[in-house]
């Protein structure tokens, strides 16, 4: 069963470069599961990242092509691979700094034109690879290496960005929901269109360390505890919540 | 090692003669090469080609699209050309800028694409309308580290139409990014042009084999397209010839830098064009490029009726430089002149092998240099 997956790793691959405890590594087997139950062919797939550590989800990982390109561009290069070779189911993997601060203009653009890519966004709250400095999706706050004093501004809500700038899907889920958040990147994944899903991924060594969740059992805790089903919300949860579910084409 | 193949094709417009600006030039040479994705952001002066891009290329069974900027442009451009398709994208100095990031993944992942750059009067906003050629060193230094990119001057609409046909064929012969350094008075200048029935034009060498390497140290390896199940391993870190991550090996990144310059340089006898004109006597020579090679040679014309030792060498590739042929001329020269629409960037190069006294004009007011000046300037070296 542990190597289940084997045929979608190329063979070279002996490990990954996520630190004990990343929720990567947990997104990269929930996508491949995904892709597994639909039974694509690799060979008909291109996964697209930049650069920070979600980049790594597909590169060098992945049996496919795999295009890793520039800090904050992958959404820019898929869309002209996209366009030249229609044929392509092309999935786009990156983190919260690198697709929705540095490379936003791009995720809001590409969104609006309904350009068909699966985007899947692992946000950590957090620059995990440079150094945990603060993204615009760290909690108001919440410690950084850019905000020791606590984080003065708010953070996105990327599923309300992604539903205004017209993603056909948005959906929410953390990797502590793991059949949750499969069955959205295969509907993602399926749907004609711009599809974005927003995977919350726990990154002990920058954001929990900071922020005195010592050890990785506590950052899946504090998803657990944090996370709450959209079903179940008031509107009137505090912004710490993190609210989960399909938004947009559910 | 397989190789680049050569075909002759129908151009993108039935044969005969055409009155066209550089900019509609530059849109069916690229046409006429088969360039299939054009990924472009509005700017003067080259918005033009964007505009006849955008309505020819889906005639042609290409694509166009509108980036949300120059940056996502040299993306989309980056992405449309690993899919497989002939891909450019046409801007000015700004947009240039906020491109050297693209520009130098794609000289490190070998990338073929045209990156059309119709120059303006800067630095920054500069004069927008108005001509200038400030982006030659941009060209080969703009992006960190130590690309090699190839860059052609056209200094005619006949030539925006060739040259851009060239650039196609250079960038999938070597899997390089080629710029065609445009300027605004040859994109707006309306000329007539011929386009020939048929032009020949550069296919890539799609495989098999190794996309990142070749035995020798000046190779072009072969370059798969998405989708043709090669698991193709695209990065702009440092990679071996597979396309896997070395960035700590010394000797990865030293062979792969090496290979990047050598396959350029190794074959400039092959890329270089330039054009010599009453050369064979002359004391007193110009090297100039761009439309400024246009003046200089309606000068030099005139002084040869009066019967002075004058001639113009004129560039029609700036990188890599002809630095043997200026060293060869200038050692026959008594005095070399230079003429630029920026501060002597040209100059510059040429003074790094001048082997006889050089006088460098510039001239940065957004005008063209005219005839006149250049007549004055060498009048004044041969008194
Ligand atoms: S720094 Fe954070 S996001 Fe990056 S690999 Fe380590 S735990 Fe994961």
């Amino acid at each position: 069963m542990t190597r289940a997956l084997e045929g979608y790793i190329r063979p070279e691959i002996t490990g990954t470069p996520f630190c004990p405890g990343c929720g990567h590594g947990s997104l990269m087997g929930t996508i491949l599961r995904a892709i597994e139950d639909l039974g694509w062919d690799m060979d008909d797939m291109l996964f697209v990242s930049g650069i920070g550590c979600a980049g790594w989800i597909p590169s060098p990982h992945f049996n496919a092509d795999t295009l890793h390109t520039l800090h904050g561009r992958a959404i820019a290069f898929a869309t002209g691979a996209k366009l030249v070779n229609p044929d392509l189911r092309v999935m786009v993997i990156g983190g919260d700094g690198d697709l929705t601060s540095i490379g936003g203009n791009h995720l809001i653009h590409a969104a609006r034109r309904n350009i068909d890519l699966t985007v899947i966004c692992a946000n950590n709250m957090i620059y995990g690879m440079t150094g945990g400095q603060a993204a615009s999706t760290t909690p108001v706050g919440c410690f950084s290496s850019t905000t020791p004093q606590g984080n003065p501004y708010p953070p996105f809500d990327l599923c309300k960005l992604l539903e205004g700038a017209g993603a056909r899907y948005v959906a929410r889920f953390a990797i502590t929901q793991p059949l949750e958040l499969r069955e959205a990147i295969k509907k993602a994944l399926t749907l004609t269109g711009f599809t974005f899903v927003e995977a919350v991924s726990p990154c002990p060594t920058q954001f929990g360390r900071r922020n005195r969740i010592d050890q990785a059992t506590g950052m899946i805790r504090y998803l657990q505890e944090h996370c709450l089903p959209k079903e179940e919300a008031t509107g009137s949860e505090g912004p710490d919540k993190i609210i989960t579910g399909e938004f947009v084409g559910a | 090692m397989s190789e680049a193949t050569t075909q002759q094709v129908t151009a993108s417009l039935p044969e005969g003669r055409y009155f066209f600006s550089g900019n509609e030039a530059v849109a069916e040479g690229a046409l006429s090469a088969g360039c299939r994705f054009y990924g472009g952001y509005p700017i003067t002066p080259s918005s033009e080609i964007m505009e006849r891009m955008a309505a020819r290329l889906p005639e042609r069974g290409g694509v166009f699209i509108q980036m949300e900027d120059e940056i996502a442009s040299i993306a989309s451009v980056i992405g449309a050309s690993w899919a497989g398709a002939k891909a450019m994208t046409a801007t000015s100095g700004p947009g240039i800028s906020l491109m050297q990031e693209g520009i130098g993944y794609a000289v490190f992942t070998e990338t073929p694409c045209v990156i059309v750059d119709i120059q303006r009067a800067g630095p920054s906003t500069g004069q927008a309308t108005k001509v200038g050629s400030g982006d030659i060193m941009q060209a080969k230094w703009g992006s960190h580290g130590d690309a090699l990119p190839i860059a052609l001057s056209p200094w005619s609409v006949q030539e925006m139409f060739d040259l851009t046909l060239q650039a196609f064929n250079l960038a999938e012969r070597f899997r390089v990014p080629v710029y065609l350094m445009g300027e605004e008075a040859t994109a707006h200048l309306r000329e007539g042009i011929r386009v020939p029935e048929r032009v020949e034009v550069v296919e890539r060498n799609r495989g098999p084999g190794d996309p990142f390497g070749t035995d020798e140290p000046d190779g072009v390896p072969p370059m798969p397209a998405f989708g043709d199940g090669q698991k193709l391993l695209v990065t702009g870190s440092t990679h071996d010839r597979r396309g896997f991550r070395k960035t700590d090996d010394p000797e990865t990144h030293r062979v792969l830098v090496e290979r990047l310059h050598k396959k350029i340089l190794n074959h400039a006898a092959e890329i270089i064009q330039m054009e010599a004109y009453h050369l064979e006597d002359a004391r007193v020579g110009i090297v100039a490029y761009g439309f400024t090679a246009r003046s200089a040679l309606f000068a030099v014309n005139r002084l040869r009726k009066e019967g002075l030792p004058v001639g113009l060498l004129r560039l029609k590739t700036l990188w890599p430089f002809p630095y043997e042929t200026v060293e060869a001329l200038t050692g026959s020269l008594a005095h070399c002149l230079t003429f630029e629409m920026n501060m002597g960037q040209v100059s510059g190069e040429i003074q790094k092998v001048c082997r006889c006294p050089l006088s460098v004009t510039t001239q940065v007011n957004g005008t063209i240099i005219s005839p006149l000046t250049i007549e004055r300037k060498i009048r004044e070296v041969l008194s």
